[in-house]
């Protein structure tokens, strides 16, 4: 925001600095509420064509060429769909859920830089911020379920508490990582941190022994954290025919699906901050075309992270509710707490091949260790006697 | 080789193969996009009845005679007999009614037929706008042609065909053959009797 009200302020010159100081608060804004549901818009049709690739078929063509037109016909038609609210339901939390779930996704990205200096706001607090305002769609998700009075919301609801409270847990070790090595919380920082080096790539913290343990970590907390396959058990449709939102029809369904993708978009986007070095890349740097460059990384990585996320959703099957909380606590935790020594001995350790070898062989004798100690029992033969 | 991990990054190299193929080879395209292609049915599918004509469609082979109307297990056929000024059968349908959204394609009334009248069609596009009387197919839309039976069943309506064929020409013999005798019976008169 202060860059932005520097470059306003320097622009136009004969405005009250009032008025730029309102319009450096309104752009982030604007920004922030046209870009992100725009690309929330895009994401459905890519991941309904890429679903489609992935099954052998084509996916939606028929709206438009290529069916560019599908999300505004879908948008359409979930308008025109009745809104159905239950008879014994809590009118008024069943009304304020989904419009509670969408702000969460929409505050992390304030905190998100998309170029130099572009960031909304530049918190101090900025990574705790993401995270702990990232998670708050579960109350939004619980208080869906529970104003729906049906077994199935519920049942959801519960399930999305469980989940999210565990896999908060190694997500915010795995960005401990991070924050110990860029000695700072804010988001900005942290991405200046990762410039420099070879092409403005050789940075970047997914290029550290600690930093691809942590990046695995991040992206599967996120995953879950969002509810997205393969982490989707609290709307699972084969079980739960619509976890949360089993009792909610259109518009309201929709602005359930919006959050759901702008909050995972939001963890994709903090993912890119904390480990892909936000927006650096080649070209990227001060100015106009270094930022407008800066941008292009941005919005190139994040779409790399939710193709990622597409790819990961057509491929792997949903985990059991029982092999998702063992996956948390004896698996992802673990992991997370060796990377934070990991991270210790990065630091104290002087001559860098050393540091490499030690932080690697540390972490690989580790995950070996974790995969052994987790490794499914191996059944005995069994032997019938009565065939 | 056995690493951790093995069967995720399997499924994952599966899907990607799938994504990249589907766009370079057609034939992995397991869809059809459907008003532009269709798929080619087998000759022996079939959908709902219809009544075949032979040379135009005011003479059906169907002569009223409403044996399918009382084999048809879901009662779905509706038949009244033409009849003349005088009240004379004329051995054709006035009305003959399918409600298709009542007939369950089980062939009987085709089995029942002994007039090779009513077969079973491959059409799979009958769906109407309306629920009630837009599913009852009458008379003109179930009319169709030996052609069009020769065209949707080749090997069945051939056999109807030749079938047909050699009653007809059976009969023609007989008739032949009985009017050979006839005249045979009136050239010779008692003679023979005295022998």
């Amino acid at each position: 925001m202060e860059t932005i009200y520097q470059i306003l302020h320097t622009t136009f010159a004969n405005v009250p600095a009032w008025a730029v100081q309102i319009a450096a608060f309104l752009i982030p804004i604007a920004f922030i509420f046209g870009v992100y549901p725009a690309i929330f818009a895009l994401t459905t049709l890519v991941e309904r064509k890429a679903l489609g690739r992935i099954q052998n078929r084509y996916g939606p063509n028929r709206v438009g060429i290529f069916g560019i037109l599908q999300p505004l016909a879908d948008g359409l038609k979930i308008l025109l769909k009745e809104d159905i609210v239950p008879r014994v339901a809590d009118k008024f939390t069943h009304f304020l859920a989904p419009v509670l779930i969408v702000i969460p996704g929409l505050l992390v990205y304030l905190v998100v830089p998309v170029a130099p200096g572009m960031v909304a706001v530049d918190l101090k607090i900025g990574v705790l911020f993401a995270l702990a305002v990232g998670t708050m769609s579960v109350i939004a998700l619980f208080m869906a379920g529970w104003a729906s009075r049906n077994k199935f919301s519920v049942l959801g609801a519960v399930r999305a508490v469980a989940q999210v409270v565990s896999y908060e847990v190694p997500t915010v070790m795995a960005g401990v990582a991070v924050i110990m090595a860029a000695g700072t919380l804010s988001t900005l920082t942290i991405v200046q941190r990762q410039g420099g080096g070879l092409l403005n790539i050789s940075n970047w913290y997914v290029f550290r022994p600690w930093g691809l343990v942590g990046f695995a970590l991040f992206i599967i907390g996120g995953l879950a954290e969002s509810a997205r396959c393969p982490f989707d058990l609290p709307e699972a449709e084969s079980e739960l025919i619509g976890g949360y939102h089993t009792e909610y029809s259109g518009f309201k369904f929709a602005l359930f699906q919006m959050g759901e993708y702008l909050a995972g978009m939001a963890m994709a986007g903090v993912t890119v901050t904390l480990f892909l070095g936000g927006y650096m890349g080649p070209g990227s740097g001060p100015g106009l075309a270094g930022g407008l460059i800066s941008m292009l990384w941005f919005f190139v990585k994040l779409a790399g992270m939710i193709g990622l996320n597409i790819w990961i959703r057509g491929t792997w099957p949903r985990l059991r509710v029982d092999q998702l909380m063992g996956f948390a606590w004896k698996v992802l935790l673990p992991l997370a707490l060796v990377n934070i020594v990991a991270v210790g001995f990065w630091h104290f350790l002087t001559p860098r091949p050393l540091a490499w070898i030690i932080t690697t062989g540390w972490l690989v004798i580790w995950f070996l260790v974790l995969t052994k100690c987790n490794a499914s029992a191996k059944l005995e033969k069994r032997e019938y006697r009565y065939v | 080789m056995n690493y951790p991990g093995k069967g995720l990054v399997e499924g994952l190299a599966i899907t990607a193969r799938n994504f990249v193929g589907s766009y370079f080879y057609k034939d992995r395209l397991t869809t059809v996009q459907y008003p532009e292609e269709r798929v080619q049915t087998p000759e022996n599918s079939r959908t709902f009845p219809f009544l075949v004509f032979d040379e135009s469609p005011d003479k059906p082979r169907c002569t009223a005679c409403k044996i399918c109307e009382v084999e048809c297990p879901p009662k779905c056929i509706y038949i009244v007999m033409d009849r003349d000024d005088k009240g004379k059968p004329l051995q054709r349908p006035k009305v003959f009614d399918i409600d298709i959204s009542v007939c369950m394609q089980c062939q009987i009334c085709v089995e029942v037929c002994p007039f090779e009248s009513i077969k079973m069609d491959n059409d799979y596009e009958k769906s109407r706008y309306g629920r009630f009387n837009d599913l009852v197919q009458r008379l003109p839309d179930l009319l169709k042609s030996n052609a069009y039976y020769n065209k949707i069943k080749p090997a069945e309506a051939a056999e109807v065909d030749a079938k047909l064929k050699a009653e007809a020409e059976a009969k023609a013999a007989k008739k032949a053959a009985a009017a050979a005798a006839a005249a045979k019976a009136t050239a010779v008169p008692p003679a023979g009797s005295v022998t």
